[in-house]
């Protein structure tokens, strides 16, 4: 195991100024998620236009450098996806920090598959997976207005 | 053997954590075991083993015997006045559930106060939780102030007439403030209100003495004492155990059995249903002849050094925050560091062999008082040492290197 490949550059520097943090007026879907083993939360704010488009998505909350920066990465990728975009991109991401060794999905760039495939380096350390996916998880249940909170010991 | 080089009893001392000598600060989770306690449990199984107080064969009462005298020697330890006052529970969670649930059952009604502190682990707040739904209770908080210790004065302003149990931890183990639990004991008795005393991190950790202190109720949590898993104690006053109805039903806590109505057995056999964590407690006896060898006092000396020396290394360490400063302060050291979230800290460590804990180390409602979601902590047990915490402030510094750089 190294370090390095768990604390790279990208997840400090997204970890420590988290991209689109806050909350925005006038959003139409939001959701929380909560980590009981650490206390780590997340809520994440969504604006859906007609055309089922993220039209903008920012997060609040609290945590680990990784979760952090997970939110963050994530939120910088979805805006501009579509419901379908949005779902591929999150089966992918889910896939690869579970199993696939790498991003299969065309949907974002080398640069930014490059900046995703960053938080890989939690697969080598197990405890450490949900803090990655915790966002993640938080994001399909404000997609699909799931009601109740994200909870990291109920999802897979 | 000598607490200086005791970390040789501990054979998990010989294993390497990603290439790095283990330095384990994590005993307020769960402490380590030493090889005689290992060994007891071995042997146990493969010499001695079988059921204890039913058959009449020869293995069945020499392992009777066995188990009933880990009881002689948990009451011996704690300075208990009956052997039959010591119950064997699954955790210190069961026993605490246990005196919950039966108190609650015989003596709460709608409107009563159960007071507990903000300091509690969440197993000394859940059990009286439910409470609230079946019998309609209301349960109270007394504040901790901000060095992280509870006052008498805190205790004394939560106290109504409708108070009918206080319970209490005897030490914290967030912020280590060792309570003055002997003067609340006094104070709430003077009121006609039993206490119970959650002594997850006192009995690791500090001389006890049942009868001095005149506690109604104590939990012990076996794998803090370098035990075995699976097992806790209740130490409850005898006529407690004589009121108070059976917790659970089963196997061996009977007197007699008919179809028109049952019986219950004496004590202790009463809150011990069913075939009990056997080999663990016979260990757990080995478990307590390790304390007693070194002396409670020589090892509370010797955590009491390493906690101060601990204090003043993360003291001069400017990136770190220490949580709570108590009066009375227990081996534990709780902090944060700027910068740099628990969770990460603790994998940081990790990569040296330094087992911390990082999380809310089942406090929420301290954790929520403080203001922080998480804090990562180091605790001490016997075999712990300057270099370990020498190692641990390196350790810390290169979180912060990596966070800053």
């Amino acid at each position: 195991m190294d370090l390095k490949d768990l604390y790279q550059e990208i997840i400090l520097d997204h970890g420590k100024n988290p991209r689109n943090l806050g909350k925005f007026e006038n959003f139409n879907k939001d959701a929380k998620g909560h980590n009981p083993l650490c206390g780590d939360k997340v809520h994440v704010y969504l604006k859906v236009d007609e055309n089922k488009k993220i039209s903008d998505i920012k997060f609040e909350g609290h945590g680990c450098a990784i979760s952090m920066a997970s939110a963050s990465i994530m939120t910088e990728l979805m805006k501009g996806k579509d419901q379908k975009e949005v779902n591929e991109l999150i089966e992918d991401f889910l896939k690869m920090i579970k199993d696939n060794p790498e991003l299969e999905s065309n949907l974002i760039s080398e640069d930014d598959k490059t900046k995703l495939m960053s938080l890989s380096g939690v697969k080598k350390y197990p405890m450490r997976v949900k803090c990655a996916t915790l966002p993640w998880h938080t994001l399909i249940s404000a997609m699909t207005n799931k009601p109740g909170e994200v909870n990291t010991e109920k999802e897979d | 053997m000598n607490i200086k080089d005791i970390k040789k009893e501990f054979p998990i001392f010989d294993n390497k954590v990603h290439n790095n000598d283990l330095v384990y600060l994590d005993s307020a989770n769960s402490s380590q075991k030493p090889k005689v306690v290992v060994d007891r449990i071995y042997d146990f199984y493969t010499k001695e083993f079988s059921n204890v107080g039913r058959s009449v064969h020869y293995l069945a009462v020499a392992a009777t015997n066995l188990y009933e005298n880990t009881r002689v020697l948990v009451q011996k330890y704690i300075n208990a006045k009956d052997p039959n006052e010591i119950v064997f529970t699954k955790g210190a969670t069961e026993a605490i559930n246990l005196v919950a649930n039966t108190f609650g059952q015989k003596y709460l009604k709608e409107g009563d106060e159960i007071l507990i502190t903000e300091l509690e682990h969440h197993s000394n707040y859940v059990p009286w939780h439910y409470l609230r739904k079946s019998k309609g209770v209301k349960i109270n908080f007394a504040d901790v102030d901000e060095n992280g210790d509870i006052s008498i004065e805190s205790i004394e302003k939560k106290i109504t007439p409708k108070t009918k149990i206080l319970a209490i931890t005897h030490l914290s183990n967030v912020t280590g403030a060792i309570l003055p639990i002997k003067e609340i004991i006094q104070l709430a008795h003077s009121k006609n209100i039993p206490v119970l005393v959650d002594g997850c991190q006192g009995a690791p950790h500090l001389k006890l003495d049942m009868q001095d202190l005149d506690c109604d109720f104590y939990a012990i949590s076996c794998h803090k004492m370098y035990g075995p898993t699976g097992l806790g104690v209740l130490y409850a006053k005898k006529k407690w155990l004589e009121e108070l109805p059976p917790y659970q039903g089963g196997g061996g806590m009977i007197g007699e059995v008919k179809k028109e109505g049952i019986t219950f057995g004496d004590l202790p056999n009463k809150y011990e249903a069913g075939t009990m964590a056997t080999a663990q407690v016979i260990a757990f006896g080995e478990s307590i002849n390790f304390i007693n060898k070194l002396g409670i006092e020589k090892i509370e000396e010797h955590e009491r050094e390493l906690t101060k020396y601990g204090e003043e290394i993360l003291r001069k360490n400017n990136s770190v925050k220490l949580i709570g400063s108590p009066k009375n302060k227990g081996s534990v050291l709780s902090f944060t560091l700027d910068g740099v979230h628990p969770h990460d800290i603790a994998t940081i460590l990790d990569e040296d062999g330094v087992a911390i804990r990082a999380g809310h180390h089942c406090c929420q409602i301290l954790h929520e008082k403080l203001g922080l979601a998480a804090t990562a902590r180091a605790s001490l047990g016997v075999y712990n040492t300057k270099d370990d915490l020498d190692q641990l402030n390196s350790s810390i510094n290169k979180c912060i290197k990596i966070f800053n750089s």
